[in-house]
């Protein structure tokens, strides 16, 4: 397919091989060697690239991103940032780059967050692995570019990505594709998929993306229900959900990483069907309605419903996720994200916790977990155990102990089947330590 | 003084413009070849027959090359020929290279190299300690043991004892910028090979091998690398012979880089340890004996297994004076990827080892483990010693400061103070706990192969006045350059703007031995100031006869002369003044016997100290880094910055080690966690939350260059003290002994909570 991009100022028009990653294309095609191959798949940041288009501007993985991506986006590497950028200059004088190979990432995410006006440095640098210098330095020269002035090219990009903007793709359009080519590889934000090309080696059979259809980059707060469409990147969907959500929210903010987030689709979060999304656990204790399309059928299901097996989703050939409809509040709710590292890592264990607490009775309850089993599932037994019964130690106790009748959790690299019941059976406890008062949250602890 | 100010790195504005330029960004000849190995699927066993039809069909296929193939040498070994390049017959791990493909393009390479057809007849792999001890599976023989004193008889005549094990697991380095390397054929048959190496030496010896070539026929270049960590002192030698001899073969240039997950799934990493020990010790808690027992993993091939255990062994004591002390050390044969060097080199483990005992005793005798440390203590430089002030290996050390940085340390960072307060709010705090804890690092300073204690450099200064470096060191972010730089240009007087480093060159300085050790700065710093004096002399000696001559300033003066530098330079060369000289340097006073465990292995000791507060939470064993206070010794400090720069990235990297980094094999030895996805170093959160760092700044007692100390390994210990602060968390659980294994993941932090709470 032919794509246009502005790629550091000048305006480029090429046909684009569908599986052609911009890295190995800035690499290998334009000799721009500034942007490093670090793992090429997404989790070092070391690729980091500035993407500019009509939603803002956003820090990327080039090594996990596929040229139809990228069509009426301003790019920008680090040859591209002038090299007088504050953060360039920032991380000169703080002695942020020892051996230099993260840095034009970092310093990439540090223009992006720049940009947006971000001071959680934190957040915007959890996507970029530094292995020498213990980040200390590079926070320093971080916090040095705040309230520094923001370079004029942001304007000049801004201008040619508004003007360049493609012509949206619509539902309807989609639905009649994808009719068209049933088994086609749909493509949102390439998180999950990139990989596939990048370390599977595998050709990907009609690949078909989702980037221009704007219909379902749309998110609608009713009332009572908020609507997002299977299209809104974590990013995006963010800062909705902290406002009505905020322990949801807490789940998304350490959601792999900026630069996954920008570009991963709470869609294709769900559609993959992995047994360790992040989100399905939190939206199955919502009570979520997952809605789908097929030519001009539309239906939908209980979110829960559409996760049969590993591997294996109520997902017919043609058929697409449009969105998702969640209740706007739900104050009883609790998500609890269990890896080794805190950012940018898969969970062992998700455990998200809905738990409606009625003059001290358990009225309502639905939890559901990721990391415990072949798909993201509720914990049903739990769950009767406790409906009905005084919201007390006791109850907790007996809960706690049906766990086992629920999972039946493998072992893996990240956690035994042991450590796995275990903690999340210690999940319901920390849950009902909170309920208490107790303090429970060490990322909340500061000395 | 151009020494001992904090400039920045020489390529900083190059880093962040993207414009410093590492293997894969060589620009290269459009006829350029990439490669990709075959791996074996299986742990262990006999090739019965490796169909490579689809390998050689595949799209872009140039050629395929297996052991067979190989014109000459087949090794890649740094120390005993046990590892070639390409398996002949048997394979001993999952990920060892059986075939090369040759292929146009990087991607074409590794689709290909993916389609052999393996026949291989499997044989039980060795994987674990246990296995492994029970098969006799051993490097050199068998164990190697090393004893002061008698630590028996000491022990059981003790008025307390204890006895324990630790496991620590290994480490992937994890360097950003993987495995990478290209050769140029040139005329007559000579070959240039670029390769991200921390040994260019070693890559030109083992190509010139490979080709059937003397040395002088390769010529190996390294600008800098994307991180090494040890991870490049040998592991780059298989990507570089493999290049040449795809491009002797073919006459075209070659290129190979490792894809991360290929990087992880072939190279070693730091070896892990199973530490038995046994210990005696009074009242206070001070040392009558000791028995260590070191078990490690060193995977398929020797590779550096054994000067890494001896490290291991030789840091057994770490800052403490060991009066009777018997260490024994397993060097385990594995089907596993060959561990290798990583930053410390065998002496992180073996400190975890003594700390640990350290803690188990203080925590035995219900005292402040401080206290115990520093009952323990060697004797303070200047003091007198009560007993001989010796090493388990009888190395008496002369240089010990740690008694005045522990006191320095504890007030700054107001450890008794915080130490109440954590138990105070420990008490109140039912499911998060928090956990305090100093550890000190005494780290040896010298290659312990005493010959490697060498250096070499080349100094050109110009008629316009602008000065050219060149020295034996790599730059693999650490400032060796910088740090340098710095050393030539304090010398002739002039700002560090004046001198050009240039990319390490085996044709330009020959003989070299790895930057590793921490020794860069030490060996390469002194050869150059020897160079830069070499030249001072030639022109003081011009200029006014050899009276004195001063270089300040940018200005050259003598008598009542005062001219500039360049005109200095130019009246030398007009003169016909060599302006050209290399320098050597080698270590001084030191002797080491192997065999006996007995000598002076090292010209002296760099220490440090930190101290680090943690917080875990009882339910899942989550933990986090909130606050650590870090003092280390530099002597006087080359460049501050610099210095700083790699005790905070030391610390980290230290930490990442023993808390979320974990290395996990599976039953057949697969490595599972072969990526970032699923191996964790630390993120940006995950440094500590208050992080003081200070150093010493105090001068080496020993002449070393401008007094400074060796700086690159020593801070990574002190990253043990966040194993020890969350131990001292765990341990506020209940009544038991944490036990606590590394690295401490939220899962073992989790099974000592619940061992700790059942009293076990």
């Amino acid at each position: 397919m032919n794509i246009t991009f502005l790629l550091n100022g000048e305006t480029v028009t090429m046909s684009a091989p569908p599986t052609l990653t911009l890295m190995d294309w800035l690499r290998q095609e334009k000799h721009l060697t500034g942007t490093k191959e670090g793992c090429n798949e997404g989790d070092c940041g070391a690729c980091t690239v500035v993407v500019l288009d009509t939603s803002g501007v956003r820090a990327l993985n080039a090594c996990i991103l596929f040229m139809p991506q990228i069509d009426g986006m301003a790019i920008r590497t680090v040859e591209g940032f002038g090299g007088n950028h504050p953060a360039q200059t920032a991380m000169v004088e703080h002695h942020g780059s020892q051996c230099g190979f993260c840095t034009p990432g970092i310093v990439a995410s540090m223009v992006a967050g720049h940009a947006n006006g971000r001071t959680d440095h934190d957040n915007v640098l959890a996507g970029n692995l530094c292995r020498c210098t213990g980040y200390a330095p590079i926070i320093r020269a971080a916090e040095a570019t705040t309230g520094a002035p923001k370079p004029d090219w942001l304007d000049t990009d801004r201008e040619w990505a508004t003007n360049a903007a493609p012509a949206p793709t619509t539902v309807d359009e989609l639905a009649q594709i994808l009719m068209e080519n049933p088994n086609a590889t749909i493509i949102a934000g390439a998180t999950d998929v990139g990989l596939w090309v990048t370390k599977q080696l595998r050709d990907l059979k009609t690949p078909v993306f989702l980037n221009k259809c704007a219909e379902l980059k749309q998110i609608t707060v009713g009332a009572d229900a908020i609507h997002i469409g299977a299209g809104v990147t974590m990013s995006d969907l963010h800062p909705v959900i902290d406002e009505h959500l905020p322990s949801y929210g807490e789940l998304i903010r350490r959601y792999a990483s900026v630069q996954v987030r920008n570009a991963a689709t709470i869609g294709g979060n769900v559609a993959n069907g992995s047994p360790i999304g992040d989100n399905p656990p939190a939206l199955i204790a919502l009570g979520a309605t997952l809605h789908l399309r097929r030519g001009n059928v539309r239906r939908e299901l209980p979110i829960e419903e559409f996760f049969i097996d590993y591997g294996k989703q109520d997902r017919r050939p043609g058929e697409f996720v449009t969105g998702i409809t969640i209740p706007k509040s739900a104050p009883d709710l609790q998500c609890y994200k269990l890896s080794k590292r805190f950012d940018q890592d898969i969970s062992a264990v998700c455990g998200c916790f809905n738990i409606t607490v009625t003059d001290g009775t358990v009225t309502a309850a639905r939890i559901a977990f990721g990391g415990m089993a072949g798909t993201p599932k509720l914990a049903k037994t739990v769950m009767k155990s406790l409906i009905g019964q005084p919201w007390d130690q006791a109850t907790i106790d007996a809960a706690c102990a049906k766990f086992a009748d629920d999972f039946t959790p493998l072992s893996d690299m990240r956690a035994s089947a042991q450590y796995r019941l275990d903690t999340a059976a210690n999940m319901l406890r920390r849950y009902y330590a909170q309920t208490q008062g107790v303090p429970t949250n060490l990322l909340e602890l500061r000395v | 003084m151009t020494v001992t100010k904090p400039l920045p790195h020489d390529s900083g504005s190059m880093h962040v413009s993207g414009a410093a330029r590492y293997v894969d960004d060589i620009p290269m000849p459009p006829t350029t070849l990439h490669l990709c190995f075959g791996q074996s699927p299986v742990a262990h066993g006999v090739i019965k027959s490796l169909d490579l039809t689809a390998v050689r069909a595949a799209s872009g296929v140039v050629a395929v090359l297996t052991a067979e193939d190989l014109p000459h040498a087949n090794d890649v070994s740094p120390s005993i020929h046990d590892e070639p390049l390409l398996a002949t017959g048997t394979v001993h791990y999952i990920g060892q290279p059986v075939f090369l493909v040759v292929a146009d393009s990087h991607l074409n390479a590794r689709k290909a190299a993916r389609l052999a057809k393996f026949d291989i007849a499997e044989r039980t792999p060795i994987l674990s300690y246990d296995d492994a001890i029970a098969a006799k599976s051993y490097f050199e023989g068998g164990p190697r043991t090393w004893e002061k004193g008698k630590a028996k008889p000491a022990i059981k005549s003790a008025r307390h004892k204890l006895s324990g094990r630790i496991a620590m697991g290994g480490q992937e380095h994890f360097y950003l910028e993987g495995q990478a390397a290209a050769a140029l054929p040139q005329e007559n048959g000579d070959m240039l090979v670029h390769s991200s190496t921390q040994h260019p030496t070693e890559i030109q010896h083992k190509v010139a091998e490979a080709l059937g070539l003397p040395m002088h026929g390769v010529r190996v270049e390294c600008r800098r690398m994307g991180g090494g960590f040890g991870g490049k002192e040998s592991q780059g030698n298989a990507l570089a012979v493999a290049c040449a001899v795809a491009a002797a073969q073919t006459g075209r240039p070659c290129k190979m880089r490792y894809d991360r997950d290929d990087d992880m799934t072939i190279t070693g990493k730091r070896h892990d340890f199973r530490i038995d020990y046994e210990v005696g010790f009074d009242d206070q808690g001070r040392i009558q004996g000791i028995i260590f027992d070191q078990y490690t993993r060193g995977g398929w091939a020797q590779d550096l297994t054994a000067a890494v255990a001896d490290r291991a062994m030789m840091h057994a004591d770490n800052a403490y004076l060991l009066p009777n002390a018997k260490i024994t050390s397993h060097r385990l044969k594995t089907n596993m990827q060959s561990a290798t060097a990583y930053r410390g080199f065998g002496g992180p483990q073996g400190v975890v080892g003594i700390e640990r005992v350290i803690d188990h005793i203080a925590h035995h005798l219900g005292r402040d483990p401080v206290e115990v440390r520093r009952a323990n203590y060697y004797a303070e430089m200047g003091t007198t010693p009560a007993q001989p002030n010796t090493t388990p290996y009888n190395m008496e050390v002369k240089d010990f400061i740690l008694n005045q940085m522990t006191d320095q340390l504890m007030e700054t960072s107001d450890y008794a103070a915080r130490r109440a307060a954590i138990a105070d709010w420990n008490a109140t705090s039912p499911i998060l706990k928090r956990g305090i804890a100093f550890s000190p690092v005494k780290f040896g300073i010298s290659f312990t192969l005493t010959h490697l204690n060498q250096a070499g450099a080349l100094v050109h200064l110009y008629a316009d006045g602008s000065i050219m470096l060149n020295h034996g060191g790599t730059e693999m972010g650490q400032g060796l350059f910088q740090k340098v730089a710095q050393v030539a240009a304090h010398r002739f007087g002039v700002t560090t703007d004046r001198v050009k480093i240039t990319a390490t060159d085996t044709a330009k300085v020959p003989n070299t031995s790895a930057t590793a050790a921490s020794s860069g700065s030490d060996l390469n710093g002194m050869a150059v100031l020897d160079a830069c004096n070499k030249i001072r002399a030639r022109m003081a000696e011009h200029l006014d006869g050899g009276a004195p001559v001063t270089f300040e300033n940018g200005r050259v003066k003598w008598a009542d002369e005062d001219i500039s530098f360049e005109d200095a330079a130019q009246r030398c060369y007009a003169n016909r003044v060599s302006l050209s000289a290399t320098g050597f340097y080698k270590t001084p006073d030191l002797s080491w016997d192997r065999d006996a465990g007995t000598g002076r292995p090292f010209f002296y000791f760099a220490h440090g100290c930190a101290v680090t507060e943690v917080v875990i939470d009882t339910l899942t064993g989550e933990n986090r880094i909130l606050r650590a206070d870090v003092l280390h010794d530099a002597g006087a400090s080359l460049n501050p910055a610099i210095d700083k720069g790699q005790v905070e990235g030391g610390y980290v990297q230290g930490a990442g080690w023993l808390t979320t980094e974990e290395l996990v094999w599976n039953d057949a030895g697969v490595l599972k966690t072969h990526a970032p996805s699923t191996y964790k170093i630390p993120a940006c959160s995950d440094r500590p939350q208050v992080f003081n760092v200070d150093l010493m700044n105090t001068e080496n007692p020993e002449a070393t260059i401008y007094r400074s100390k060796a700086v690159g390994e020593p801070p990574f210990m002190l990253g043990i003290s966040a194993l020890l602060a969350l131990s001292d968390a765990v341990a506020a659980c209940g009544a038991a002994y944490p036990d606590l294994n590394a690295p401490a993941t939220p899962e073992r932090i989790l099974k000592a909570v619940q061992k700790v709470r059942d009293g076990d």
